[in-house]
């Protein structure tokens, strides 16, 4: 903990939750490929065995000083116990494999797979498991699922899914009804491994892939039903995708926090979300790579300046991983910003 | 009603099919008031593709909406034009490939938007770096579109680049994806020849890159 902080991690981002002003604002850098490098290992090799994440994970905690630890590994993880495949590489994020759904005539079939069945899932809940045994209640554990309107794109690729959206809507409907089982299960599965809260995926639901209008048809009721099956909070994440049109729809279905993208004012997006929800973002991390020292420092004090006055907001990137390209000086650079820019009170913005 | 005021309502009700996903409205702009099938991709399509392509970049646009218009406006192409029309009007090579990637719906889609434009191109999917040189040099391509939306196969991109450069006539290398339009300064890092924003971007870049043909 910095000698500054007055409040637990804990503490801090359920203050900011419940839009009030904690010791500082609290941030989330998503290193969940970094640690890997921490322990110089291949990305394959870390992501192998629970203890590989749980020491990257405190380790890289130690290092940057940031306000929540993650289970998640990769986003294939969700496919695997579908009988789908992980594709690695040693510079990124690994990769869903060949879809599981190969024509929509085998959605019909479908249904949803057990939790337990699935090595690469009880390796996830193992680390929640022993991160909180290492960090008790202090520190915020962030499960993450991927919601039952985008976890499609994995399932049976993008074009295929787009096809079947608009061709196909019974077949769309049956497809979220077997995977809102499963996200719901996954999700309390994570809640009651000593997972904090959930962290949402959703990108498709985004208005930068599909119109509102089609979202509120066919992917908030699901939502609405997901998390009011949770036994803990949800914070919806876009991966990048713009939220401004969906606010409303977002805080409806009963999520505690939004992603904002780097392509949206982010003070437009808090002004929307106001009392409702907590803005998460809007760092870019693609652009991060070559931020210098001062160009981060930059970004934090304007988004901080932008979003911070009144809680409600955490400070991350805003897609939800930072790219294993990012030099680690430059999470030192954010980190340290933070703790300059992010006290409140925030008097130096009146300033 | 002046030929401008016309051809203006076509295009609306072109693009409100398109947004809608209303094939057989987009048809039926298509087919009146006898236009050529050579004028109605130039006058109608084209432009209505174009003036989508912009709503995505501004945001106001989904990606899905540009997927289905494209793919739709392929289709009609398709129907307009006698089967080996298309590759007649394009003999300048164009091909497109995922570098490295197995994200292949940004490909789809500026696929069907340059079959949709009249534009004649090969679709070789996934390629490394290496199969990717290969496939330009055997087909003798003039343009090479590449389509990423992983941040390390877009820095691939620089390898691929290196390559073509030691190939006796490389092709324009055009590229484009997600991590194009969050970094600006991608471009220049991977020493791409051109960036496109949107599948319709593509398509002007394409006809920049050939010197105005097709």
């Amino acid at each position: 903990m910095n000698r500054a902080d007055r409040m637990t991690p804990a503490e801090r981002i359920g203050t900011t939750l419940g839009h009030s002003e904690p010791d500082r604002v609290p941030f989330l850098l998503p290193t969940i490929l970094q640690g890997a490098r921490e322990l110089g290992l291949s990305i394959r090799e870390y992501f192998s065995r629970a203890d590989h994440v749980v020491e990257g994970q405190l380790r890289l905690r130690e290092r940057y000083g940031h306000d929540a630890l993650f289970g998640f590994m990769y986003a294939s993880e969700e496919l695997e116990p579908w009988g789908g495949e992980t594709l690695f590489r040693d510079d990124g994020p690994p990769n869903a494999g060949a879809p599981v759904i190969r024509t929509p005539e085998d959605i019909a079939g479908l249904e949803p797979p057990d939790i337990d069945s699935s090595p690469a899932l009880r390796r996830v809940l193992t680390v929640i498991e022993r991160l909180r045994e290492r960090v008790g209640d202090e520190v915020p554990i962030m499960g993450v699922a991927i919601a039952p309107f985008s976890l499609p794109v994995m399932q049976m690729g993008f074009e295929a899914y787009l096809d079947l959206m608009h061709e196909r809507p019974d077949l769309l409907d049956h497809l979220l009804g077997v995977n809102e089982a499963f996200c719901v299960a996954w999700c309390n599965a994570q809640l009651d491994a000593g997972a904090t809260a959930i962290s949402y995926t959703d990108p498709v639901s985004s208005p930068t892939i599909v119109p509102p209008e089609l979202a509120r048809r066919h992917a908030f009721p699901v939502t609405q039903r997901v998390l009011g099956a949770l036994r803990g909070p949800a914070a919806m994440g876009l991966a990048s995708g713009r939220c401004l049109a969906i606010v409303d729809d977002v805080a409806g279905v009963g999520a505690v926090g939004v992603s904002a993208s780097c392509q949206e004012d982010l003070a437009e997006v808090k002004a929307a979300c106001r009392g409702r929800l907590t803005v998460m973002g809007p760092l870019n991390a693609i652009e991060m790579r070559r931020w210098t020292p001062e160009q981060a420092e930059e970004q934090v004090r304007a988004a901080i300046a932008a979003a911070g006055p009144g809680g409600g907001f955490v400070l991350t990137d805003n897609h939800g991983e930072i790219p294993w390209q990012v030099p680690d000086e430059v999470l030192d650079a954010v980190a340290a910003a933070v703790q300059r820019w992010g006290r409140y009170p925030l008097d130096w913005i009146e300033a | 009603m002046t030929g401008h005021d016309t051809a203006t309502r076509a295009r609306r009700r072109l693009r409100t099919a398109l947004l809608g996903v209303d094939r057989l409205a987009a048809r039926d702009v298509l087919h009146e008031n006898g236009r050529t099938s050579f004028e109605s991709i130039d006058q109608l399509i084209v432009p209505t593709l174009e003036g989508i392509g912009l709503g995505w970049e501004e945001g106001s646009v989904s990606l899905s909406q540009v997927y289905m218009a494209s793919r739709i406006a392929e289709e009609l192409v398709e129907e307009l034009l006698p089967a080996d029309a298309v590759a007649d009007r394009a003999a300048p090579r164009v091909g497109i490939t995922a570098l490295e990637d197995y994200h292949l719906l940004g490909l789809r889609i500026v696929y069907a938007a340059l079959r949709a434009s009249g534009v004649a191109v090969i679709n070789y999917g996934r390629a490394t770096v290496e199969e990717a040189v290969e496939n330009s040099r055997r087909d003798g391509l003039r343009v090479l579109l590449v389509s990423v939306l992983m941040l390390p196969a877009a820095l691939r991109i620089r390898d691929l680049m290196d390559a073509l450069a030691r190939e006796e006539a490389p092709p324009t290398v055009i590229a484009g994806g997600a991590p194009f339009r969050f970094d600006a300064q991608l471009r220049d890092e991977v020493g791409v020849d051109l960036v496109g924003d949107s599948a319709t971007d593509a398509v002007a870049l394409v006809r920049q890159a050939l010197g105005g043909a097709p």
